[in-house]
């Protein structure tokens, strides 16, 4: 992830009208507190080493189906971010992350920067591998739903009509930045 | 005649009811298209690895066929390999209706679907089948089929889609705006998935080393269909096999951008399934959602044959199967913008690429119906994002058309000095009329002025219009009583020269230019002369343009070896061969590629220049501007002003000479406004036949619209496009070299 990813990805999103936050993975609850509506489901974020990441205990990670079609927001890491394009990749995991993301009218997506990749192609010499392996499914998302089949552009068709990305930074980045910037 | 006349009237009617939308919608997409694609830095290269990896992959199809068998197995998912539209159905039918007692099919947007009927299939069976794409939805309701094979209900009006839903849904108050009819839409639709018990997807490519499927979609309507459903039915053509996930990302980056414009589609699907998703459970929803039911599904890939592994059999239909469906050949098609899928278009598939598909699939009889609706003019071919020269699969379907409707009952054998062509007699006569132009109009031109009055006269314009169906509202060409041929040897050939100068110059007298638009080349030979070249205007045989626009591939063969042959020499000479009307120089760049050898071509090619850009070379490379006329001396009828409008001509554009006349004229200081309109309509003889005469002036609109009232000078290269300008516009164009060569 270089600096200029992370701008082409913000300002992709700018332009497919998705909002987003920023901060270091402590501050992740909080974030996602602010960007989920109410009611709210989510999948619980993997552990990974460096997860300080958490969601706020309002968000149902172990929602029943009659949760799902209750909720407002669904909340879910993506796997990986795209950032000449905007997109985040959801994986249809054994979790529901796929029915999380789909079945809400809005979708927080939790995404850390180190899992930007700079174009398309990356993205699918991510994917390949995986997909040999462990078979993994991926939706590539960029933006909400949409059509326009209805006589004019339209946001919300089958899937969520609206999406909110928090990027996240590790939490020792900063002094990992500040101490490049010393030895400078 | 009747079925012609029947034609006429049905593009009649699809002009005055879906023209309109269709229209606005695949001008929309193709404005898109140029704006999304200028955005990639690395287009062509994105465009070559595209077509490279589609050469491999149908080159060792049946590899991949075996292997994405093993995948899929692998993954716990079926593979079946369906031999035709029959044999697909009765192993989805019995999957659906006998093992899975489904009541309910949900399905997304699939084309490949539509070719082989599922539905009709699963509905004899008893099983209800629910199209979730929303567009493909209205259609269902509507029972009509698709116009578009991206945006299926492009045809549709809001208000059209409103009425459809207050008689469907007896409503008092409907939906009215996109946003209610999409919500609306939403939840009706979202309440069948939730009950429904298998889904149905197609696929937009599958990598064979992972058993992988990809699929674009905006809606979300296919995740759902996947997600919500335990058995997974995805039914494509075999074409869409890839070797490796690796591959999809050329055709992710350019699929979206070459179809509607969008740089990619909301949701790109990368299954490899069984997906892991658990299956919510909308009855018993208490239950947890991750409750590893995901483990429980099931997944079919009906791999559909259907005629394709012959067509990769067929040199010429082979290239049909690159094509991955994204509608830019449809959306860059001035015919296709007028009339849209219903008219341009076969059983399933519609736009310039269906004449491949239809022909393959369905037969040449089903691709006949509308292949005439291809006119050549070959915008389609740097749209299409795998290099497809869908004007060749055209080309080809169109002659094996004329080849197999041999009507024997016809009497033309009266026609045979006239048309001395290579093709089956019994062939329809105004084809062949057009087809054999260069003969008429060296008859024309020797008979001139007596053929003009002839051609003009009303009695004989509505029995030329019965016999050769060349319709009597169109202007025909008048023949110039002196060729220019003729008139270079009468002035006593070149004013400047051999030795003196900088270069030597073949001006190729194209059958236009020498026998009907003499006053062009006339004009061309005083500006080569005035930058100091030294020409000659040799007579030579044609170049083949209007045998082949009739798909009479053996005539233009012929036709090519002679203009060829009469050329090598100039070209062995060290002669750069000008050519002036833009038709018979894509000729030489382009189509001789099919009907020469390859070193022939390549040397023709090589050593051919458009006019403007030659002159554009000549002035480039220290050739004096000064010695060309610049606006200020333009003070008669000829050149009134600097202000120019200009119509580059079609195949031109495709073959990158369109703008050197731009260039040229801004150079001498003209103001120069180039048309947004991809073909002015005429496209060689097309506007000329009664049964598209409308709707060749409804395709040149957009240039009426542009240039209509405008207080500048038309200039445009064409032949064709000038008779289309006059009928349009009210007066004749000139050609760029008319109004920048230095004057008599």
């Amino acid at each position: 992830m270089s600096l200029a990813d992370r701008s082409a990805f913000k300002r992709r999103l700018d332009a497919l009208g998705v909002t987003v936050t920023e901060g270091p993975e402590s501050a992740c609850s909080e974030l996602v507190d602010e960007a989920a509506g109410e009611p709210a489901v989510g999948v619980a974020l993997s552990d990974a080493p460096s997860a300080g990441a958490a969601l706020p205990d309002r968000i149902e990670t172990e929602p029943t189906t009659a949760d799902l079609r209750a909720a407002h927001t669904g909340v879910t890491a993506a796997e990986l971010g795209v950032a000449a394009y905007g997109s985040v990749a959801i994986e249809a995991d054994r979790d529901g992350t796929e029915p999380v993301s789909l079945f809400v009218d809005r979708h927080v997506v939790v995404l850390r920067e180190a899992d930007l990749v700079p174009d398309m192609a990356d993205a699918f010499e991510w994917l390949g591998p995986r997909a040999r392996d462990e078979s993994v499914d991926v939706v590539f998302a960029t933006g909400p739903s949409a059509t326009a089949d209805m006589g004019g552009l339209v946001h919300g068709a089958h899937g969520p009509k609206a999406v909110h990305v928090v990027l996240l930074r590790a939490d020792d980045e900063d002094a990992a930045e500040s101490e490049v910037t010393a030895d400078e | 005649m009747s079925s012609d006349a029947a034609k006429a009237d049905r593009i009649r009617e699809l002009m005055a009811t879906e023209g309109d939308a269709v229209a606005a919608n695949t001008r929309g997409f193709n404005e898109g298209r140029y704006e999304s694609t200028g955005r990639l830095d690395d287009y062509d290269e994105l465009k070559d690895e595209a077509r490279a990896i589609k050469e491999d992959a149908i080159g060792r199809l049946p590899e991949l066929v075996d292997e994405v068998r093993e995948s899929v197995e692998a993954n716990g998912g079926t593979v079946y390999v369906a031999d035709d539209a029959a044999d697909a159905n009765r192993y989805i039918t019995e999957l659906t209706a006998e093992e899975r007692d489904a009541d309910r099919l949900v399905k997304s947007k699939s084309m490949t679907s539509e070719e082989i009927e599922v539905n009709e299939a699963l509905a004899d069976a008893g099983v209800d089948v629910l199209e979730t794409d929303l567009g493909e939805w209205v259609l269902q309701l509507a029972d009509e089929a698709p116009s578009h094979i991206v945006a299926p209900a492009i045809h549709k009006s809001r208000e059209g889609i409103s009425e459809l839903f207050a008689e469907q849904f007896d409503l008092d108050e409907p939906p009215e705006t996109a946003e209610e009819l999409t919500m609306f839409a939403r939840e009706r639709l979202g309440e069948l998935i939730e009950d429904a018990d298998v889904g149905m997807t197609g696929a937009n490519f599958i990598a064979a080393d992972s058993g992988t499927m990809l699929l674009v979609t905006s809606e979300g309507n296919a995740r759902k269909t996947v997600t919500a459903t335990d058995t997974h039915v995805a039914v494509a053509g075999v074409e869409k096999l890839v070797p490796t996930v690796e591959e999809f990302s050329p055709f992710v980056e350019l699929i979206g951008r070459s179809g509607t414009g969008q740089d990619v589609t909301s949701y790109i699907s990368t299954l490899t399934p069984p997906v892991d998703s658990p299956v919510p459970d909308f009855e018993a929803d208490e239950t947890p959602l991750a409750d590893d039911s995901g483990a429980d599904r099931d997944f079919h890939l009906v791999l559909i044959d259907n005629g394709r592994m012959a067509m990769r059999d067929d040199k010429e239909l082979r290239e049909t199967l690159y094509c991955i469906r994204c509608s830019a050949c449809s959306n860059a098609c001035g015919n296709f913008q007028s009339v849209g899928g219903h008219a341009f278009g076969g059983e399933t598939y519609s736009g310039g690429i269906a004449t491949g598909w239809e022909a393959g699939i369905e037969g040449l009889d089903v691709a006949a119906e509308f292949n005439d609706l291809c006119t050549g003019c070959s915008r389609c071919v740097p749209a299409c994002p795998v290099g497809i020269d869908i004007p060749w699969i055209n080309t080809v379907v169109r002659d094996r058309i004329n080849r197999g409707e041999v009507d024997s009952r016809q009497t033309d054998w009266l026609f045979e000095e006239l048309v001395p062509d290579e093709e089956p007699a019994g062939l329809d006569l105004g084809t062949r009329i057009v087809g054999n132009y260069e003969t008429v109009a060296k008859l024309g031109s020797l008979t001139a002025p007596v053929a003009n009055r002839l051609a003009d006269a009303g009695p004989l314009r509505a029995l030329a219009e019965r016999v050769t169906g060349i319709d009597r509202r169109r202007d025909l060409p008048e023949f110039a009583s002196e060729s220019l041929v003729d008139w270079f040897e009468r002035r006593g050939g070149a004013a400047v020269p051999s030795g003196e100068a900088a270069r030597t110059v073949v001006l190729y007298p194209d059958t236009a230019t020498n026998y009907v638009d003499v006053e062009r080349g006339k004009a061309a030979v005083r500006a080569l002369e005035a930058l100091d070249v030294h020409v000659r205007v040799p007579d030579l045989p044609g170049s083949g343009r209007p045998p082949l626009s009739q798909g009479m591939i053996s005539t233009a063969a012929a036709a090519a070896e002679d203009a060829y042959a009469g050329l090598v020499t100039h070209v062995d000479a060290g002669r750069d061969v000008v050519v002036i009307e833009p038709s018979d120089l894509a000729m030489f760049r382009s189509e001789y590629e099919k009907l020469l050898p390859e070193r022939s071509f390549e040397r023709l090619a090589d050593a051919s220049y458009d006019i403007m850009e030659y002159l554009f070379g000549l002035l480039e490379n220290g050739g004096d501007p000064g010695a060309l006329r610049a606006p200020a001396a333009g003070t008669g009828p000829v050149a009134s002003g600097n202000r120019i409008a200009y119509h580059p001509h079609c195949q031109a554009r495709t073959i990158g000479v369109g703008e050197h006349a731009t260039a040229v004229m801004e150079r001498l200081g003209y103001d120069v406004r180039v048309s947004e309109t991809e073909c002015c309509g005429m496209a060689g003889s097309f506007g000329y036949k009664e049964d598209y005469y409308e709707l060749s002036m409804d395709v040149g609109e957009p240039l009426r619209e542009q240039f209509g009232d405008t207080d500048r000078t038309v200039v445009a290269a064409g032949t064709s496009c000038g008779e289309q300008l006059d009928a349009l516009l009210g007066s004749s164009p000139m050609h760029p070299v008319e109004l920048v060569a230095p004057r008599e």
